[in-house]
């Protein structure tokens, strides 16, 4: 009940935020774009309507998550609102996890408007529903829970800015391993290939959300693939968030 | 009588900003609340009055020390569970109206659902904001601020009530409604800690006082125990005799449309004023004995610090 409070709070408190509505804005002017694309591109315009209008849900909602995610810890402790918040019978993970949840909350909502946007879209142009997109959309939804987490485990130990840039640097590297990846395969064993297989362990592979192209082009996937990435977006927001929680049991909010 | 609150050696330090320095905010803190009382922490600003209750709350942690609240652990929900608290300058969420406000902390309180109306109404009329109810909290002033922050340190009926500068940025009315309400907080049996700075209110309400200076206490106890009783020196208005004639028994400290204020230290002079406006006719107005007060104790001890 106290995290569900807080959770709700939250939204109401999110959902007031400009820079969301900012972003929701070129949201749907980036979905609209990508009709305006379809038009001008040759080949299958249904195709890149998707393509492009997947890419733009992706970023909009990680950009969203970053720049909500790394204010929101911080408003509490800049506007002093923790002092009476933290007073009440709580303990500090429930305020955190209360936290997490309302942007999650929030997330939700703004990734259904879009979707909503872009199936009619896609609709209007194709006459049919593609049914492959609500996977794409839920692995997008799950890759937002864990920037999501990102950025409030970086809100807890430096200011917004700097958890920005961290957290955005999370989501370029997260989704450019897959260039180490390829390294792995071509170099030789050694001491060389132990380094880049333990920078490959500890960097996070946010292309494992990325099923973009397989529904574009109606690539099949296994089931098996669907399950660990499930797993893995899973098992890596929790890390994330348990480590928050342990850096923000510690904090001293003088 | 039990304690309601107990702090035994608590030390506090930060590190600054650049150079990594220690600063030492409390250095040994030790004071008890009994139970019942109205405490009232006093010190001047930088003290570390707000340091000591933040450590209190947990929103910051002791270096070293120990602190009880209702005999219970101070981190403890339970604790928590039975204390309010409203700090200085409260800062709420601006976007939630009152009554919203004091229904999302009833919740944090786990208040029956059934309940949060009522409890919501009864402390926004006991506050006196019964009809700013459904206002946003931006849109409210710095009294009206403090009256819906002591609603929330109410809403679960605790039995520690932890108060920090009250009274501050309120004006004359606000402060004697703020006061009252502390007052009948003591008369439910509830104890209050105050920590303030404004000398005349503590001194209205307070059974005992403990005094901070640069993070430590140098005086504590019963209000009347640390004040001395003893008559400092009296003040009288008189008119109808001469200032010269007056000088003889006290100073003069202003004169005004006949009327002169006679400061006189030495108390055998009194009776013969008085014989002496009886003789000369003259009109006594004021006769008024001074003895030391909490400003004098406050500003002495600061001083000698």
């Amino acid at each position: 009940m106290k995290i569900t409070a807080i959770a709700l709070n939250t939204f109401k408190e999110a959902i007031r935020d400009r820079i969301l509505y900012l972003l929701l804005f070129f949201a749907v002017v980036s979905l609209i774009f990508s009709r305006l694309l379809a038009i001008l591109a040759v080949g299958d315009r249904v195709k890149i309507i998707m393509d492009v209008g997947l890419a733009s849900l992706s970023l909009f909602g990680a950009l969203m998550a970053i720049l909500m995610g790394t204010s929101l810890v911080f408003k509490e402790i800049d506007k002093k609102t923790i002092y009476t918040l933290l007073s009440k019978p709580i303990h500090r993970y429930q305020f955190l996890l209360g936290k997490f949840f309302g942007l999650i909350l929030t997330l939700l909502v703004m990734l259904f408007l879009l979707s909503l946007i872009f199936i009619v879209i896609v609709l209007l142009h194709s006459g049919r529903i593609e049914w492959g997109m609500f996977a794409a959309l839920a692995f997008i939804f799950l890759e937002l829970c864990l920037i999501t987490a990102v950025a409030m485990f970086f809100s807890c130990i430096s200011s917004p800015i700097l958890s920005s840039v961290f957290s955005l640097s999370f989501y370029l590297i997260g989704h450019l391993s897959w260039g180490l990846e390829t390294l792995l395969n071509k170099i030789k064993p050694g001491f060389g290939k132990t380094i880049a297989q333990v920078f490959y362990t500890l960097i996070p592979d946010l292309e494992n959300f990325n099923f973009k192209t397989e529904i574009v082009h109606h690539l099949s996937v296994p089931p098996q693939v669907f399950l660990y990435s499930t797993i893995y977006g899973i098992m890596y927001t929790l890390f994330v968030l348990t480590a928050a929680m342990l850096v923000f049991r510690k904090r001293d909010f003088a | 009588m039990e304690n309601a609150l107990k702090i035994t050696g608590l030390f506090k330090s930060f590190k600054s900003e650049f150079l990594r320095k220690n600063i030492e905010i409390l250095k040994g803190i030790s004071l008890s609340v009994k139970e019942g009382e109205i405490f009232g922490y006093l010190g001047p600003n930088g003290a570390g009055k707000t340091t000591t209750l933040k450590c209190i709350l947990g929103l910051i942690f002791p270096d070293k020390g120990k602190i009880e609240i209702l005999r219970l652990p101070y981190l403890s929900l339970k604790a928590k569970a039975r204390i309010g608290f409203l700090p200085e300058n409260p800062y709420f969420y601006d976007y939630l109206t009152a009554s919203e406000f004091l229904r999302f902390y009833c919740q944090l309180h786990q208040i029956k659902k059934a309940d949060i109306e009522e409890k919501t109404s009864t402390l926004l009329s006991l506050v006196g904001l019964e009809k700013s109810s459904s206002l946003q909290l931006r849109k409210f002033s710095k009294g009206m601020l403090q009256r819906i922050g002591l609603a929330q340190a109410l809403l679960n009926e605790p039995e520690l009530v932890l108060l920090d500068e009250p009274l501050g940025g309120l004006d004359p009315l606000g402060r004697k409604e703020i006061r009252d309400i502390i007052v009948r907080l003591k008369d439910e049996g509830k104890t209050v800690f105050l920590s303030s700075h404004i000398l005349q209110d503590i001194e209205m309400v307070c059974d005992r006082v403990a005094i901070i200076v640069s993070g430590q206490i140098i005086n504590q106890g019963r209000l009347y125990d640390l004040i001395s009783q003893k008559i400092l020196f009296t003040e009288t208005t008189i008119s109808g005799i001469k200032e010269e004639e007056l000088k003889r028994y006290g100073e003069c400290v202003s004169s005004y449309g006949g009327r002169t204020l006679v400061k006189i230290t030495d108390e055998k002079k009194v009776e013969k004023i008085l014989e002496l406006a009886h003789r000369k006719k003259a009109e006594i107005h004021s006769l008024v004995p001074r003895t030391e007060s909490l400003e004098d104790l406050f500003v002495g001890t600061v001083k000698q610090e």
